[in-house]
């Protein structure tokens, strides 16, 4: 199925050279960074996780795509989903794949990252959050490349991949659930050291990944041949809806808790992400985007008139994608070491070559999408004609 | 009874066998008894901890922080950003949170107290990390591996105190004076106050403990109930940092 991916019009071509030029950019930063070390990064002895490790929790996130079209069409015989089962899954592996990079482009020791299988550590949550991530990688591979080319066959998926469908949905949630403990059982870490820390995770993930998935399949249907169908769009938009409203009223939930409470350790860190600290306040014109752009979300999704039509929900697809972006990709995880331990608030911003290996593996992981998706949509066309 | 050479070097061997064995079979005894009772809970043999007298810390001196530092090549960066510290002062009330208030008095407000890794009887950071590269001794000493850290820096999101830098960059260059005697680090590493285990193997007290010329620092084993340690704390009102949070911290403060 692979030779789908080598032939392909102008227009594909060009996404992956621009990708590849893209992904060479980030590889020379990192070169750069390979070179002096960590320090090249805005990350600070107080700060010591930021853009990275940001962007690995929030694509997490995006990978419960696969989940939330699977579930409903293995579990429920929910048809119309069949069609974007593939897609789901696809968007699933790019993203754990990039989830990985960014672990390994934060490493200071990237070439020890085998240490953690040679002394493997089980009361360490980085080393099951190692197994859940490959495991879940794998699972994803496994089944959707197996459906396709049995689909392509038209012939029914060999009888074990079965199982791994059935044990793919919980792993998704072990993913989100284990990511979410690496912050949650922090002693000394107010801002993290919560119970729905889990929840919250698994709610902004069944917001975000659907909503990337919509606007994939809007882009699919407009370049190529392959209609997802609008049942499908329509249904993913309600899960959308439903998994948006859950997570803001986390969100809220923290913010009751954090307030009403009045625990110094837990409200500075609200405080510094929503006021500011003294003339301390970065973060805070990020945070309103984030809180006003999910306001924005739930009134364009909850509302039918709006969600039904395609153009909105698109807008509001992307506007959950960036609100979400701004909360799980950047401002939960800084948020944790401002104020520090110590009551010092040392203020984080990504440096230029943090920001464009960033990019590089992003461009990696859409490279991965296109690869799949333009192999995916070879072998619907080649079905349909 | 007639002794020959032969039976000679066979009884005088036997006896030199048996001396060489009794310090053998005294560890073993010894930690056979350790192990027993640490399961039990009730009784360990040694647990180093240390004792700060702030009192009796004298402002603006950083005796305890040069000799660390240059004991074991601490880089001095001025840049807080890259910043590498083992022991540091901190403002009183920012070291002590939960004991802040308005009219904090005996000259405490404001003043420096000095900070170190807490040596925690429950550490979190030994919890967390996915390699073992930080791990806790039988005596209580929280050490790092260099050479195995990956340096993911989950320890340093767990410590609760702070007392943990990471090596942003090549550290040697900012070394004022290489210490041949202990190890340099290499960028991309954490390190912390490792209690001069270098130095308790050669039966030395630690060198913060050492240069300090007030007595604001003794060093030693809590579980004798006749050591310095045990004394001061038996005859003065200590306090730790954070104890809420369950870590165990081992460095008492009389205040």
């Amino acid at each position: 199925m692979f030779e789908k991916a080598l032939i392909g019009s102008k227009k594909y071509w060009g996404l992956v050279i621009g990708l590849l030029a893209i992904m060479g950019v980030g590889a020379i930063f990192y070169l750069q960074q390979w070179n002096y070390g960590l320090g090249i990064t805005g990350m600070s002895r107080d700060v010591s996780w930021g853009l990275y490790i940001a962007q690995f929790t929030f694509l997490v996130g995006v990978a419960a795509s696969a989940v939330m079209v699977v579930l409903p069409y293995y579990l429920h015989n929910y048809k119309a989903f069949g069609r974007i089962t593939i897609l789901g899954e696809f968007v699933a592996v790019a993203s754990v794949i990039m989830c990985l990079v960014f672990i390994i482009a934060d490493l200071g020791q990237p070439t020890r990252a085998l240490n953690i299988i040679l002394y493997p550590t089980p009361n360490s949550i980085l080393f099951w959050d190692m197994i859940v991530l490959n495991g879940y990688l794998l699972l994803n591979i496994l089944i959707g490349w197996n459906v396709l080319a049995s689909e392509r066959k038209s012939v029914p998926p060999p009888a074990w991949v079965k199982p791994l469908i059935y044990i793919s949905i919980p792993w998704a949630v072990s993913i989100h659930t284990v990511t979410a403990f690496i912050y949650a059982g922090l002693p000394g870490r107010g801002f993290w050291l919560t119970a729905i820390m889990a929840p919250r995770f698994l709610a902004s993930a069944f917001a975000g990944g659907p909503a990337l998935l919509i606007l994939l399949s809007l882009i699919l249907r407009k370049f190529t041949k392959f209609d997802p169908g609008k049942d499908a769009i329509q249904n993913l938009g309600k899960i959308v809806a439903y998994a948006m409203s859950i997570n803001v009223f986390f969100i809220l939930l923290e913010i009751f808790t954090v307030f009403y409470s009045q625990i110094p350790e837990h409200m500075h860190h609200f405080e510094y992400i929503f006021a500011g600290l003294g003339e301390h306040g970065k973060l805070v014109p990020w945070m309103w985007t984030s809180v006003t752009l999910a306001v924005l979300s739930l009134i364009l999704l909850i509302n039918p008139i709006t969600r039904r039509r395609e153009g909105i929900l698109a807008l509001a697809c992307v506007i959950v994608f960036f609100s979400l972006w701004i909360e799980k990709g950047f401002v939960l995880v800084v948020t944790g070491f401002i104020p520090s331990p110590l009551g010092r608030v040392f203020e984080y911003s990504p440096t230029i070559p943090e920001i464009f290996i960033t990019l590089g593996v992003w461009a990696m992981g859409f490279l991965i999408l296109a690869v799949l998706y333009k192999i995916a949509v070879a072998v619907k066309e080649e079905i349909e004609t | 009874m007639k002794i020959d050479r032969r039976g000679f070097l066979k009884i005088g061997g036997l006896g030199i066998l048996g001396v060489a064995a009794k310090p053998v079979i005294d560890v073993v005894s010894k930690v056979k008894l350790a192990e027993a009772s640490a399961k039990k809970g009730v009784l360990v043999e040694k647990r180093l901890a240390m004792v700060v007298n702030l009192k009796n810390c004298k402002d603006g001196c950083t005796d305890c922080i040069d000799a660390c530092h240059g004991v074991h090549n601490v880089p001095y960066i001025a840049n807080p950003k890259d910043e590498i510290k083992w022991i540091w002062t901190e403002q009183y009330e920012k070291a002590f949170p939960d004991q802040e208030h308005r009219f904090i008095g005996g000259g405490m407000k404001g003043s420096p107290a000095i900070l170190l890794c807490n040596h925690c009887d429950n550490p979190s950071c030994v919890r967390v990390c996915p390699t073992k590269a930080t791990f806790k001794r039988e005596d209580g000493i929280v050490m790092m591996d260099y050479h195995r850290c990956i340096g993911c820096r989950f320890c340093m999101a767990a410590c609760p105190y702070g007392s943990r830098s990471f090596n942003w960059r090549d550290p040697r260059p900012f070394i004022k004076k290489i210490n041949p005697d202990f190890p340099t680090r290499t960028k991309g590493v954490v390190e912390k106050c490792n209690f001069c285990e270098e130095r308790l193997a050669k039966g030395l007290i630690p060198a913060c403990v050492e240069s300090c010329k007030n007595k604001a620092l003794v060093f030693g084993n809590v579980e004798e109930p006749n050591s310095e340690v045990r004394e001061i704390l038996r005859s003065n009102y200590t306090i730790r940092r954070k104890p809420g949070l369950g870590t165990g911290p081992q460095i008492y403060y009389v205040v």
